[in-house]
């Protein structure tokens, strides 16, 4: 996170995506040279239902200002059923977060196939300036974890 | 502490153009454990390959991390690189600073940040990495082809003539496909019942080849070299083994009034029927709607004249289970519905017709034995309008936004073939524009135009109008005259979009292969694995993956046949090493795991334990079956205990690449 006077906030975005789909489509969306922001970091998982919630809270413990989880659509998991585990599992606990005062617009989660990389991009774009109207994540960044 | 080594691709420029690579090299030489860190212009290359190899002898890596394009591109290339050292090939990472980088980011200074932090990441993670060995499952040497048109009797030709056993599963009473409707075939326009009928009994006789027709897939479980699939062989109320095929009962059957989907119900068969002369099996089908024996009780003639006594009233679905090593898709498409598309008057007005209709309009075996004729009057149309792109390139949401590929061929074939045979009928073609990218396609189209004097128009329909007096008034604007015209036409011709078959979402879904929006197929990579899906053991072949004509089909198909064949000469292949293992002392048998595991990997073993006071307790634990564990990880974050994991996604490495990240 950097807040700058002169410059705008540039939230930090973490960015789950399950192997065989969103992450194609993120692929799939450099390939086409679809921009968006430099904020959102990609950490590649096998499935969407790979993600334990302890990684989101770690994140955010960790200052991220926002999180976004990316997997096949209903479905289409992989695995045949990842991600109705994660529709469930992100559902309680965005729902939790949200009571902890980590707002929901900074978590998401998306599907994105491997063939739809501008959904992919603009999917990016339309969190990371969400994030950034919200401004820095201050619930629950543990400060003894910031970097000097 | 591992000895990391960092290797930086310039790509060329694709890489470079956007991100200091040797910055970035720098800045991760600095990170803990990393002892080398370099860049090179195509770190894929053999010298770049050489490299890394060089640099894991000479700095006794335990650990590389390679900074690069995506790892569903070359993770596979540093693996065998890595594993050439000598080097455990999971102990490789990459961190994707092409695909989700340098391609989409324009400022250098920040990509070049970002790059680092990914890079960083990528250290984080290997630190943490252990070596895996991957364990060997056994390949069943028999294949299944879904759809048995053109491609699906191609690839299983093809895999027949490998020496392996093949079954075609067709959902339909016969195989061939749309290709056994067509008349004609351009752009040669040698006749497709001449060249397709033969393969369709080479498929029938082959001794590897099983063809279950009128059958679906039902349930597919299992993995690549070893699937199990349930077909289900749909009561067809004729015994197969005993109907000899002499279409006695078809001729007898007093219910003839059904519609014959073949001739896309442009005339009628019977209740029991064989859906063409040729069908393949030649295997009579009781149509239970229609059937008055089925409906009434009252009939039974087709029993009574059947010397062979194949019918079989009370038949009863079949479902039979078999094990493959290798499936293949080909369940092709169909021509969209057109009922939203009022302007073209398709419902209201019989003399309105797709081009597929008129395929079996001017089929020597379709209703009009081949003389092509109204529909609605039977009379000699004089005056024949062709709508081109009917749903194609469409962004509303009634059509589809692509191209459907073989229309413009098809059309330019319909209209030499009238102008051929009836001198005095004119025909129009409205266009937008004619795609005729192929193998002696343009001169094709050329001689449509040339030749055989068809009016092709650059414009669009607007309004197709059913008049009284039994002409069809077409409005249509012509935009190089840039006028607006009327033509009073006898009929005309749709060129409807294709789309995948409706069953193919939901066969997608079993198979655990991805498609695409349009529910087209979706291959492993656009350009270098077109025949493959992305889930190992599953390919692609025809119309199911994208629209094609039949020589693309058939070279798809093919193709498809090799890399199965590729599959199944093996008798083993090597397993994914990363799955799901339990930490047997903090598992407390909760069964949470259990339930969630899609592939039914796990089970519970009683082990014993050492007790601190020198005892032993046997307590149930959770063991996965690496053979038949997936890695999807669901298992992982269900375990309450925290004690199962998932090899090279362990909790610890997505942790380290949060906090990387995060730093
Ligand atoms: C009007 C028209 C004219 C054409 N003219 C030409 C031409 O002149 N020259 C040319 O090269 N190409 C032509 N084509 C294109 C040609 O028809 C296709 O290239 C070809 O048929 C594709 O073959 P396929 O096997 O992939 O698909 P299909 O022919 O569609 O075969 C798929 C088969 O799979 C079966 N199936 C589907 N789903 C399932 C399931 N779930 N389970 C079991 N079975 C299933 C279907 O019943 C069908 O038998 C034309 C197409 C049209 C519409
Ligand atoms: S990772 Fe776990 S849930 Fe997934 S297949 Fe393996 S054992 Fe089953
Ligand atoms: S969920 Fe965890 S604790 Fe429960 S049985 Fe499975 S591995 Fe053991
Ligand atoms: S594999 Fe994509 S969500 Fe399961």
């Amino acid at each position: 996170m950097q807040v700058n006077d002169n410059k705008e906030f540039q939230p930090l975005i973490v960015a789950f995506c399950c192997n065989w789909c969103s992450y194609a489509g993120a692929d799939l969306s450099g390939t086409n040279r679809l921009n968006y922001p430099t904020n959102v970091k990609i950490i590649r998982v096998p499935c969407s239902c790979r993600v334990n919630p302890m990684f989101i809270l770690r994140a955010f413990q960790r200052g991220a200002d926002g999180v976004i989880l990316c997997g096949c659509h209903p479905g289409d998991c992989h695995y045949t059923s990842g991600n109705y585990f994660t529709r469930r599992r992100m559902t309680l606990l965005f729902s939790m977060l949200d009571f902890l005062g980590i707002e929901r617009d900074r978590t998401r989660v998306e599907w994105v196939s491997a063939a739809e990389g501008a959904k992919f991009a603009a999917t990016m774009n339309e969190f990371t300036e969400a994030v950034r109207k919200l401004g820095p994540n201050r619930r629950l960044e543990d400060l003894r974890c910031r970097k000097q | 502490m591992q000895r990391i080594g960092v290797f930086v691709c310039h790509c060329g420029t694709n890489i470079a153009a956007t991100v200091d690579v040797k910055t970035v090299a720098e800045a991760l030489g600095h990170e803990p454990g990393v002892v080398i860190s370099q860049d090179y212009q195509y770190m894929c290359s053999e010298s770049g390959q050489n490299l890394v190899k060089n640099a894991i002898k000479e700095h006794n890596l335990t650990g590389v991390v390679v900074c690069s394009c995506s790892p569903r591109m070359h993770e596979n290339t540093f693996r065998k690189a890595a594993a050439a050292a000598g080097l455990n090939s999971y102990m490789v990472e990459i961190a994707n600073i092409r695909e989700q980088c340098s391609w989409i980011h324009k400022d250098i200074a920040t990509a070049t940040e970002k790059a680092i932090i990914l890079g960083k990441a990528a250290v984080a993670k290997v630190h943490l990495n252990a070596p895996l060995t991957a364990g060997e499952s056994p390949v069943a040497k028999r294949a299944l082809v879904i759809g048995g048109g053109i491609a699906g009797i191609q690839t299983a030709l093809d895999i027949a003539e490998a020496g392996f056993d093949v079954d075609i599963v067709e959902k339909n009473p016969t195989i061939g496909g749309k290709m056994a409707q067509i008349d004609k075939t351009f752009p040669t326009l040698d006749c497709a019942a001449c060249i397709l009928t033969p393969k369709m009994v080479e498929a029938s006789q082959n001794e590897h080849i099983t063809i279950h027709s009128f059958s679906e897939v039902t349930d597919v479980k299992g993995f690549v070299g070893n699937f199990t699939v349930t077909i289900k062989k749909k009561a067809r109320f004729v015994d197969e083994t005993k109907c000899t095929g002499c279409g006695l009962c078809t001729e007898k059957c007093p219910m003839k009034k059904v519609p014959n989907e073949f001739n896309m119900g442009l005339d009628n068969r019977s209740a029991i029927y064989i859906p063409f002369a040729q069908a393949v099996p030649k295997v009579a089908t009781i149509d239970p709607n229609y059937c008055m024996m089925m409906k009434t009780g009252k009939c039974g003639v087709c029993s009574k004249v059947c010397s062979a006594g194949a019918i079989d009233y009370k038949q009863q679905d079949k479902f039979i289970e078999q094990k493959y090593g290798a499936i293949v898709v080909a369940t092709g498409f169909n021509p969209i519905n057109l009922d939203k598309y009022d302007e073209f008057a398709y419902n209201q007005c019989p003399d309105v017709v797709t081009s597929l209709e008129l395929e079996r309009l001017m089929n020597a075996a379709g209703p009009n034995g081949g003389t092509l004729l109204r529909p609605s009057d039977k009379t000699h149309p004089h005056k024949i309008v062709f709508v081109q792109c009917v749903g194609s390139r469409c962004d509303d949401s009634k059509g589809k936004p692509y191209c459907s590929k073989i229309c413009c061929m098809y059309t330019a074939k319909h209209a030499m073939l009238i102008r051929e045979k009836y001198p005095d009928t004119e025909v129009y073609v409205f266009y937008i524009d004619v795609r005729t990218p192929g193998k002696n396609f343009d001169e094709f189209y050329r001689r449509a135009v040339e030749q055989y004097n068809v009016h092709y128009i650059k414009g669009m329909v607007g309004k197709v109008t059913p008049r009284s007096d039994g002409k069809i008034d077409v409005q249509a604007s012509d935009l190089l005259a840039n006028e607006q015209l009327h033509i009073d036409a006898d009929m005309v011709v749709l060129a409807a979009a294709i789309e995948p078959d409706k069953t193919a979402r939901p066969l997608a879904t079993m198979l655990t292969t991805q498609m695409d929006t349009n529910d087209f197929f979706t291959e492993a990579h656009p350009k270098l694995r077109p025949v493959e899906s992305a889930t190992a053991g599953i390919f692609l072949s025809g119309a199911c993956q994208g629209p094609k004509d039949i020589p693309e089909t058939v070279a798809q198909a093919s193709a498809a046949a090799a890399k199965a064949i590729g599959l199944l000469v093996k008798n083993s292949i090597t397993c994914n090493p990363c799955v799901a293992h339990s930490n047997e002392l903090m598992c407390n048998g909760c069964s949470s795991c259990e339930k969630v595991c899609p592939y039914g990997a796990i089970t519970y073993i009683d082990k014993e334990f050492r007790m601190p006071d020198r005892t032993t307790a046997v307590r149930r634990v959770a063991n996965v079956n690496p053979a038949v564990c997936q890695g999807c990880g669901a298992c992982t974050v269900a375990c309450p205990s925290g004690a199962m994991d998932l090899n090279g996604f362990s909790n610890s490495q997505i942790m380290a690449e949060v906090d990387a990240i995060c730093k």
